[in-house]
C-alpha cells in the first residue's frame, strides 16, 4: 500500500542553479558565496525563521573564526541571514525537504503550496541534533520535563518559559554548559552534571562567559540510569561507573546534552554512501557526497563543531560546486580515510586527489577518550607517512584537529590512509 | 455538552441508562453501540482523556485470530472483531494497513509445531495459512538473522492505529449524544441495581445509572468487588517495546512473529501504520497497576531477542520505548458476565487482543444487556459516523498534499519536522469534538513529538500551541503563546 505515498500532481518547480537544504551558519554561508560567485541560489529551511541552532543559542560565543568577531547567537544568525540575502541568495523558510524526487530534485511543503526544486547541484546542510533519551536507552517512567539542550533552549530563549528548579545535566561537553546557562537564566538550578568521563570533556579553551560562577557538580565516570516520576519528574537514579553503586538524585528537569547524530535522513533517503562512524553522508575533501552533485556541509558531516567551523565548510564548499557546475571539478577515486580508536569517526571520510585541502586545511576527529598529550601518527599501506605531537589535547565531546598537511605524502594511488594516536 | 464539562467542575448530569465505566477501546465501543439507541449513555473514566491507559500502549496489530485458543469467547470475538474493525476503519479513515505476518520457526521443534498452528487457524475459522520454506521466509523479510527454518504465512494480520480507533469510537458516540466524564474515577457503588438506579459515587460527585457495564481493564476486577463479586483478579503483565527509526522501515514490510509458547505471544517485530519499525513485548506480570515504566531488564532482554531475530535493526536508533500492562487474570478467556440482578455486566480480562475485539465485545455485551432486560429502541436517525484525519503512512497525508494546501496553507506548514505533521492538523486536534488534554493527548492525534527528535526542534512549538489551544477551549485568558518565535 505504500505505493501509494506518493506526491499530488499539481505541484510548481524552481529550477536554481542550486538548491542549499538547510538555513544554518553552513547552508547560509554556502549560499552568500555561491550568489557572490553569480549562481542563483535557493536555501530551504523548514524553521519560520532563518539561522540554524544559533537563533536560540541565546549567549555569546559565535563568529570567532568566520567574521572574525564574538556574537550571541541569535545576532549571528540573522548577520548571517543578512549577508546571504544581500549576495541575492534566495532564502525560503517554512520549507520543509520531504524527499527526493530525482538525482538533484527535491520535494518541498510549503505554506504556498507542494513545491518541486530541480536544481544543478544540491548543498545539504542539514545540522545535527542531540540524541534524545530514548535513543540513549534510558528506562523508567516517561514524564514531561526530559529534553535536550535543543528543545530546552527553544522553550527559554523563543518561547520564554520557564522550566523547573532542580535539573540534571546528562553530559559535561561544550553544550552541556551551554544548557547550564540556560537553565540559570530560567531560575532553574544544576544540580548535578553527570559524565561516564573520568574528566569533564570541556574547559577553558572554550569561552563560556559566567562558567565559573556556573558552579556545576560534575559527576564524573557516572551514568543515569533511570528516571522517577509517573507525572513529572521526581528524580534520577545515578550509577557510579567504578563501583556500580546507585544513589538517587532528586531533580524536577533532565537535560540530556551532546551524542550528536546528524540529520541525515535526506542523506539515507537519497542512498548516500554513509560515514559508519559520524553517519554523516561520506563526503570527500571538496565535501561532494557519493551522489554527483550533491555536497554536504557543517555538522551533518561533523557532529558537532562549532558554528564558525560549520559556516567555514560553506565557504569552501562554493568554489567546487561552481566547478561542479562548469564541469571542472576533477575525478576519479578517493582514498579512504579512517581513524582508529580512541576516535570514533573523522572527517572528510574520503581524499581525492587533485580536489584540494579540505575546509581550513584541517581533518577533524572525534575521541571517545581523553589524551593530554596527541601524538598523532599517519599510515598508509603499512608505511608510516607522518608523525607530529600536537600541540592541543584530545578530549571527548571536541572536535580534534589535524593538520591535512599530515597527509601530504599519501600516495595518491595507494589504499586506505589511516590516523591513530601513539 | 460542551468540552469543559467533559473534563471540569462537578457532573453535568446525575442520572444516565446506562453508565460505562473505562474509556478505553472497549469502554467507548460499547458508548458508541448503546448510543445507537434511545438510551442516555455516559462514558465514565477516571482519566483526562480516552484510550490512555493499555489502549494507548500495545502492539497495534489487528488479529486474524489464526492462533486464539478455539472455542473460546476470546476466539469468537476477535475473529467478529478484525471484520467489524476493518469494515468500520474504511468508513471513518483509521489508518489501517494489512501487511500480513510471517511466524517463523527457528528450532526443529518449532517447526514441527507449525502443522498444529495451521489446524488451529483452520478451527478458528481462519483458512489462509500456509507452510513456507526457508527461502520463502527470507524472501518476504530479507533482513532477518540466519537460521530460520520455516515458517507459517498469515496474509491478513494487519496493521492498526490503535489512538484514532478509540477516538473514533468515542467521536461517534458523542455525537449521537453519549456523554463523556473525564477525570471521573467510580470510587464506590450502593444501591447496585435497585430502584432509582445505581449509585456511582466518582471524583467528580454522584451518577446514577439504571444499568452499569464495567470496561475498566486493569481495575476491572476492583469494580466487580464493589458490585461483590470475586470471580477474578487482574494481574498487570507488563509489555514493554521498542520503537525504531523510520529508516529502519524498508527492513520490515510484514509482522515478523515467533512461534508462541505457553508465555505468550512472545517477542514481535512489526512495521508500525506510522512507518516504523516495533520490536517487543516482554511479558512480565508486576504487582502495580499504574507502573508503566520500562526497565533495564526488559531493555536487555529486548535488545538480546532483536540481536537473534534481526540484526540490522539494532544498527538503527531507537525512536521510542514504553509499556504497557495486559489485564492478566487467572482465567484462559475474557471475564464476562450479566448479573441481571444488579443490571450490571463486567468486560474484564480483555488481556492482549482487546484492540481487535473491541467492536464484537460491543456488540456481545448489547446482545448480553437486551436479554437481560435493557430496552434497546434503535434512533430514528444517527449522525453520519466521524471522518478520522490520517495520521498513518498508508496513504498520503496533508503535508504531501497539495489540493489540501491549496485550500489551506496551514497544511502546508510543518511544526513537527520528525512526523511531517502540520500546522493545520493540530489546529484541527484542539478544535475536534475531544480535544486533547494533554501533550500525550495532542501526540495521540496527531503524531507531534513523537519522531527522532522527541522535541529538539519542535517541542516548545508544539506545546505553545497545546497551551494556547487548551486555553481557548477553556475559555481562560492563558498563556497565548502560539506565535512561537515572533522575536
Ligand atoms: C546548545 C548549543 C550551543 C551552542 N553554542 C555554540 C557556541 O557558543 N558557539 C559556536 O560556535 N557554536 C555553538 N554551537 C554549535 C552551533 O550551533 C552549530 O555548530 C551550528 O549551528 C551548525 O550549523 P549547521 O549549519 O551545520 O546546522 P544547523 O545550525 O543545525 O542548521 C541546520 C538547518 O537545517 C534545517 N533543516 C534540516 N533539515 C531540513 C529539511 N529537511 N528541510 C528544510 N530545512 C531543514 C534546520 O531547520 C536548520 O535550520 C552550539 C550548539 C548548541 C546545540
Ligand atoms: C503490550 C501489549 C500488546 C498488545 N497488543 C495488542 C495487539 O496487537 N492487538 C490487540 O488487539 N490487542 C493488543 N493488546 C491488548 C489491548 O491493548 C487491550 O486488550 C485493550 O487495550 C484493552 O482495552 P480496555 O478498554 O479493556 O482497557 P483499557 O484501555 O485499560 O481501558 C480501561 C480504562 O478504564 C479506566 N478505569 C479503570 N478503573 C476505573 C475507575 N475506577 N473509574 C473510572 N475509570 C476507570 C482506566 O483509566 C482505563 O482508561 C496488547 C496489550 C498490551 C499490554
Amino acid at each position: 500500500m505504500s505505493g501509494t505515498n506518493g506526491v499530488t500532481p499539481d505541484v510548481t518547480t524552481e529550477t536554481p542553479d542550486v538548491a542549499v537544504v538547510g538555513a544554518g551558519p553552513s547552508g547560509l554561508t554556502a549560499a552568500r558565496e555561491l550568489a557572490a560567485l553569480g549562481l542563483d541560489v535557493l536555501v530551504l529551511d523548514r524553521e519560520r525563521q532563518a539561522g540554524g541552532i544559533p537563533r536560540h543559542s541565546d549567549h555569546t560565543g559565535y563568529g570567532l573564526r568566520d567574521l572574525r568577531r564574538v556574537m550571541n547567537g541569535p545576532a549571528y544568525a540573522r548577520l548571517l541571514v543578512d549577508r546571504a540575502a544581500e549576495a541575492g541568495a534566495r532564502v525560503r523558510t517554512s520549507a520543509m525537504v520531504t524527499g527526493w524526487a530525482g538525482e538533484r530534485s527535491l520535494d518541498v511543503t510549503t505554506p504556498e503550496g507542494r513545491i518541486r526544486v530541480d536544481a544543478r547541484a544540491v548543498v545539504l546542510a542539514t545540522g545535527a541534533r542531540e540524541r534524545p533519551r530514548t535513543a540513549r536507552l534510558v528506562p523508567g517512567d516517561r514524564p514531561p520535563g526530559v529534553m535536550n539542550t535543543g528543545q530546552l533552549q527553544n522553550l527559554v530563549h523563543l518561547h520564554h518559559r520557564e522550566v523547573g528548579t532542580r535539573a540534571v545535566i546528562v553530559g559535561a561537553e561544550l553544550v552541556s554548559w551551554s544548557a547550564a546557562l540556560t537553565l540559570r537564566e530560567a531560575g532553574c538550578r544544576t544540580v548535578l552534571m553527570t559524565t561516564a568521563h573520568p574528566h569533564a570533556e570541556s574547559y577553558a579553551a572554550f569561552s563560556v562567559p559566567g562558567r565559573a560562577v556556573l558552579r556545576v557538580p560534575v559527576a564524573t565516570r557516572t551514568r543515569v540510569v533511570r528516571i522517577v516520576g509517573h507525572h513529572a519528574v521526581e528524580a534520577v537514579e545515578v550509577e557510579d561507573l567504578a563501583t556500580g553503586a546507585r544513589r538517587t538524585v532528586p531533580c524536577d528537569t533532565v537535560i540530556f546534552t551532546g551524542d550528536w547524530i546528524p540529520d541525515h535522513e535526506l542523506a539515507r533517503a537519497a542512498g548516500l554512501d554513509l560515514d559508519p562512524g559520524s553517519k554523516g553522508p561520506l563526503v570527500d575533501n571538496a565535501l561532494r557526497t557519493s551522489r554527483p552533485g550533491v555536497f554536504a556541509v557543517g555538522n551533518l558531516i561533523h557532529p558537532v563543531d562549532t558554528a564558525d567551523i560549520a559556516a567555514l565548510d560553506g565557504r569552501h564548499v562554493a568554489r567546487h560546486v561552481r566547478d561542479y557546475l562548469a564541469g571542472v571539478l576533477p575525478q576519479g577515486a578517493g582514498i579512504p580515510l579512517r581513524a582508529e580508536a580512541p576516535f570514533t569517526w573523522v572527517s572528510p571520510g574520503l581524499v581525492r586527489p587533485g580536489a584540494g585541502t579540505p575546509p581550513r586545511e584541517r581533518i577533524l576527529l572525534w575521541s571517545a577518550e581523553s589524551r593530554p598529550v596527541a601524538r598523532v601518527t599517519v599510515t598508509q599501506d603499512g608505511r608510516r607517512i607522518a608523525r607530529r605531537t600536537l600541540p592541543w589535547p584530545v578530549s571527548p565531546g571536541r572536535v580534534f584537529r589535524v593538520p591535512s598537511s599530515m597527509l601530504s605524502a599519501a600516495d595518491p594511488r595507494g589504499g586506505p590512509i589511516t590516523i591513530a594516536l601513539a | 455538552m460542551n468540552t469543559r464539562q467533559m473534563r471540569y467542575g462537578p457532573l453535568p448530569v446525575e442520572n444516565v441508562d446506562v453508565a460505562v465505566i473505562g474509556g478505553g477501546v472497549v469502554g467507548a465501543a460499547v458508548a458508541r453501540a448503546l448510543s445507537a439507541y434511545e438510551l442516555s449513555v455516559a462514558l465514565v473514566e477516571a482519566r483526562a482523556d480516552v484510550g490512555d491507559g493499555t489502549s494507548k500502549a500495545n502492539t497495534a496489530i489487528l488479529h486474524t485470530g489464526f492462533d486464539a485458543k478455539p472455542g473460546t469467547l476470546e476466539s469468537r470475538l476477535v475473529r467478529r472483531g478484525c471484520e467489524l474493525l476493518a469494515g468500520y476503519a474504511a468508513e471513518t479513515g483509521i489508518p489501517v494497513e494489512r501487511t500480513g505476518a510471517v511466524l517463523v520457526a527457528w528450532t526443529e521443534e518449532e517447526l514441527a509445531a507449525l502443522p498444529g498452528l495451521a489446524a488451529k487457524a483452520a478451527e478458528n475459522g481462519y483458512e489462509r495459512c500456509e507452510i513456507v520454506g526457508s527461502e520463502e521466509v527470507y524472501r518476504q523479510v530479507p533482513a532477518l538473522a540466519p537460521g530460520a527454518l520455516g515458517g507459517l504465512t498469515v496474509p491478513d494480520e494487519s496493521i492498526i492505529c490503535p489512538w484514532t480507533t478509540t477516538l473514533a469510537f468515542a467521536t461517534e458516540a458523542l455525537s449521537r449524544g453519549a456523554r463523556l466524564l473525564f477525570n471521573t474515577r467510580v470510587e464506590g457503588v450502593e444501591n447496585a441495581g435497585g430502584d432509582g438506579g445505581t449509585v456511582l459515587r466518582t471524583s467528580r460527585g454522584t451518577l446514577r445509572a439504571g444499568w452499569v457495564v464495567n470496561a475498566a481493564g486493569l481495575g476491572s476486577d476492583v469494580i466487580d468487588g464493589l458490585f461483590g463479586h470475586r470471580r477474578f483478579t487482574v494481574t498487570p503483565r507488563r509489555g514493554e517495546l521498542f520503537v525504531f527509526d523510520k529508516l529502519a522501515r524498508p527492513m520490515v514490510n510484514r509482522i515478523v512473529l515467533p512461534v508462541p509458547s505457553s508465555r505468550g505471544k512472545g517477542v514481535l517485530v512489526s512495521p508500525t501504520i506510522y512507518g516504523n519499525v516495533m520490536l517487543g513485548p516482554t511479558a512480565e506480570d508486576r504487582d502495580d497497576r499504574t507502573d508503566t515504566s520500562t526497565s533495564e531488564d526488559g531493555f536487555a532482554f529486548l535488545l538480546e531477542k532483536g540481536r537473534k531475530l534481526m540484526p540490522a535493526l539494532l544498527e538503527e536508533e531507537v525512536t521510542a520505548s514504553y509499556a504497557g500492562l495486559r489485564a492478566a487474570t487467572e482465567h484462559g478467556d475474557y471475564q464476562v458476565f450479566m448479573d441481571a440482578g444488579r443490571r450490571y455486566l463486567v468486560l474484564g480480562g480483555i488481556r492482549s487482543t482487546g484492540l481487535t475485539s473491541a467492536m464484537a465485545v460491543a456488540e456481545h455485551a448489547l446482545g448480553l444487556l437486551g436479554e437481560a432486560g435493557l430496552r434497546l429502541d434503535a434512533k430514528a436517525t444517527l449522525p453520519a459516523p466521524p471522518r478520522m484525519p490520517n495520521i498513518g503512512e498508508a496513504f498520503p497525508r496533508p503535508y504531501q498534499r497539495a489540493d489540501l494546501i491549496a485550500g489551506d496553507p496551514a497544511y502546508g506548514t510543518a511544526v513537527c519536522f520528525c512526523e511531517r505533521v502540520t500546522e493545520g492538523e493540530i489546529r484541527d486536534a484542539l478544535a475536534s469534538p475531544i480535544p486533547p488534554a494533554d501533550i500525550d493527548g495532542l501526540r495521540r492525534r496527531t503524531r507531534a513529538l513523537m519522531g527522532r527528535c522527541q522535541g529538539f526542534f519542535c517541542g516548545a512549538e508544539v506545546e505553545g500551541r497545546l497551551r494556547a489551544g487548551i486555553a481557548r477551549e477553556s475559555g481562560e485568558n492563558g498563556d497565548t503563546d502560539q506565535t512561537g518565535e515572533a522575536q
